[in-house]
This record gives structure tokens, C-alpha cells and sequence, in this order.
């Protein structure tokens, strides 16, 4: 007499998302949030207050003036790691507003397909314009 | 023979220890949800002018003419009203976001996050008025003429 038996896990037992297990990717996400936030709050308040506030604000930003401060590996390292951290903080926030809006499984994929091709393209031309600007270009 | 059904407890008396929602509970509709929503807005706004800005910087790279050209827009004074917004979208986002920080982070941020909000607020208008006056005196001046 052998009658089929439902398979019931014990209590407690961690709850499994998909076959390949936990990953902790979200709790990383959670985290980078708050950490490139505080890092961010130095670099683009400072960048907002140089470039829109002191010293005449944007009526004085040209060719020249950028010249002038990538000259120095400062404003050069600065402005890299904000384009990344500025970047990667924005993408990830549109992330998780697409997870939270966009409720059809293909619209979510499209969204994030556009997000992340977008991300590709300003972090390459941006890193890239830093790397190779050239003050005596004509 | 209580709620149609026979075999149903008698709850008669029991009326008060029934929990409503009321309108507004202590997040919904209140400062901690409307705090929230103008992160996501302030956020998402400022995603699309970062991918904006780094194209027409990237212009530095093509010539000092066409970088020259794209800056002028910036110097438009309808463009520099719509910056001083940018700069207020942003100066929200960090101040409402160390905010968040101490509410995750620290023992007591949930029980002073109210009063937190109405800080950072305060905050922001203190930079902001002065900041607004920096911001706009060129076009003030290029709209109504130096006086």
C-alpha cells in the first residue's frame, strides 16, 4: 500500500529563486545606491557649484575653459569618476523603476535592452572623449 | 444567526478591535510616500539630461567651434531657468538621499524621518535662494537691462 506523498519542505528551509540559487546581486545593488550616492554628493554638488554658481557661472564655460582644467589630472580623474559613478548609479536606479512599471516580461526586456545600450554608449564616448581630448584641436 | 452563515462566530462586541485603514496611514500619503516619489522623479529626470550632457560634451572632441556652439544653449536664459531646476532636482535627490541613508543605517532614522524631511528641506531652500541669485543675475540682467 504505497500512497503518493506531496513533497512538503521542512520549515525554515530557504526559499530558492530560479535553479541557480540565491545570488546576492540586489543586496550589491542596494548598497552601491548608497555608497557612489555619497561619493556623488562631493562630485556633482561640486561640479554643479564650479559650473553654474562661482565666478560668473556658465556664461564663462567654452572650448578654452575646458582646455584649461583638463589639463590638470585633478579635474581629469574628477570628472572620470563621476561620468562612472554618475553613470552606473543613474542606470541601475532606471532599472529598478522599469522592474517596478513595466509589467509585460517583453516590454521589461526592451526598456532594459535601451537602458543598457545607452549606459554602453555614454560610459564608452564619455571615457573616451576624457582620455584623448586634444586643447590644441582646430 | 450572524454574517448569513450559520456556524460563523458571534462577533457582535467585538466592533472595536477591528483595524481600518483610515485615508492616510503612516506612510501612505505622507511625507515618507511623497519623499519617495520626488527621489524617483528628481531621479529619473536628471538620468535623461546626464545622457544629454555627456553627448554634447563629448563635442570637445569634434571642435572647439561646434563645443562653443552647443554651450551657447546652456547660456539662453529660458535654458538657464530650466538649469536652476536641474540644480534643484539635483540638490534634492542628495540631500533627500543621506536622508534615506540614516533612515537604513541609523538605529533612530525611522523615528526621525519626518522630522529629517522638513530638515532637508529647510536645507534646500537655504541654498537654493542664493544659489538661484548666482544662477540668474546674467539673465536678469540680459532680460530687464543692466541697471
Amino acid at each position: 500500500m504505497t500512497a503518493s506523498v506531496p513533497d512538503i519542505k521542512a520549515p525554515r528551509s530557504q526559499r530558492r529563486f530560479g535553479s541557480s540559487g540565491r545570488s546576492n546581486f540586489e543586496l550589491c545593488s542596494w548598497l552601491f545606491m548608497r555608497m557612489s550616492g555619497v561619493v556623488l554628493i562631493v562630485l556633482v554638488l561640486g561640479h554643479l557649484l564650479i559650473m553654474n554658481v562661482l565666478d560668473g557661472g556658465v556664461q564663462r564655460i567654452n572650448f578654452a575653459f575646458v582646455a584649461g582644467r583638463w589639463a590638470s589630472p585633478f579635474w581629469q580623474v574628477w570628472d572620470l569618476l563621476m561620468l562612472w559613478l554618475a553613470q552606473l548609479h543613474g542606470a541601475n536606479g532606471l532599472r529598478i523603476i522599469i522592474n517596478d512599471y513595466a509589467e509585460r516580461d517583453a516590454t521589461r526586456m526592451w526598456l532594459k535592452t535601451a537602458l543598457y545600450l545607452s549606459a554602453v554608449l555614454v560610459l564608452f564616448t564619455g571615457t573616451l572623449v576624457i582620455f584623448t581630448f586634444d586643447p590644441n584641436l582646430t | 444567526m450572524v454574517n448569513g452563515h450559520e456556524n460563523a462566530p458571534d462577533l457582535r462586541g467585538y466592533d472595536r478591535f477591528v483595524v481600518t485603514a483610515p485615508a492616510g496611514t503612516l506612510y501612505r500619503g505622507r511625507e515618507g510616500m511623497w519623499s519617495w516619489v520626488a527621489q524617483r522623479i528628481t531621479g529619473a529626470l536628471t538620468f535623461f539630461f546626464l545622457f544629454a550632457h555627456v553627448l554634447d560634451t563629448a563635442l570637445v572632441r569634434v571642435s572647439p567651434d561646434s563645443y562653443d556652439s552647443v554651450i551657447a544653449t546652456y547660456k539662453n536664459p529660458f535654458v538657464n531657468v530650466l538649469e536652476l531646476g536641474l540644480v534643484g532636482a539635483v540638490l534634492f535627490h542628495a540631500l533627500n538621499g543621506l536622508r534615506i541613508i540614516a533612515i537604513d543605517f541609523w538605529s533612530r532614522g525611522p523615528r526621525y524621518q519626518q522630522m529629517m524631511l522638513w530638515t532637508i528641506v529647510v536645507v534646500w531652500l537655504v541654498v537654493m535662494v542664493p544659489g538661484a541669485y548666482f544662477m540668474l543675475e546674467h539673465t536678469f540682467a540680459a532680460i530687464f537691462g543692466q541697471a
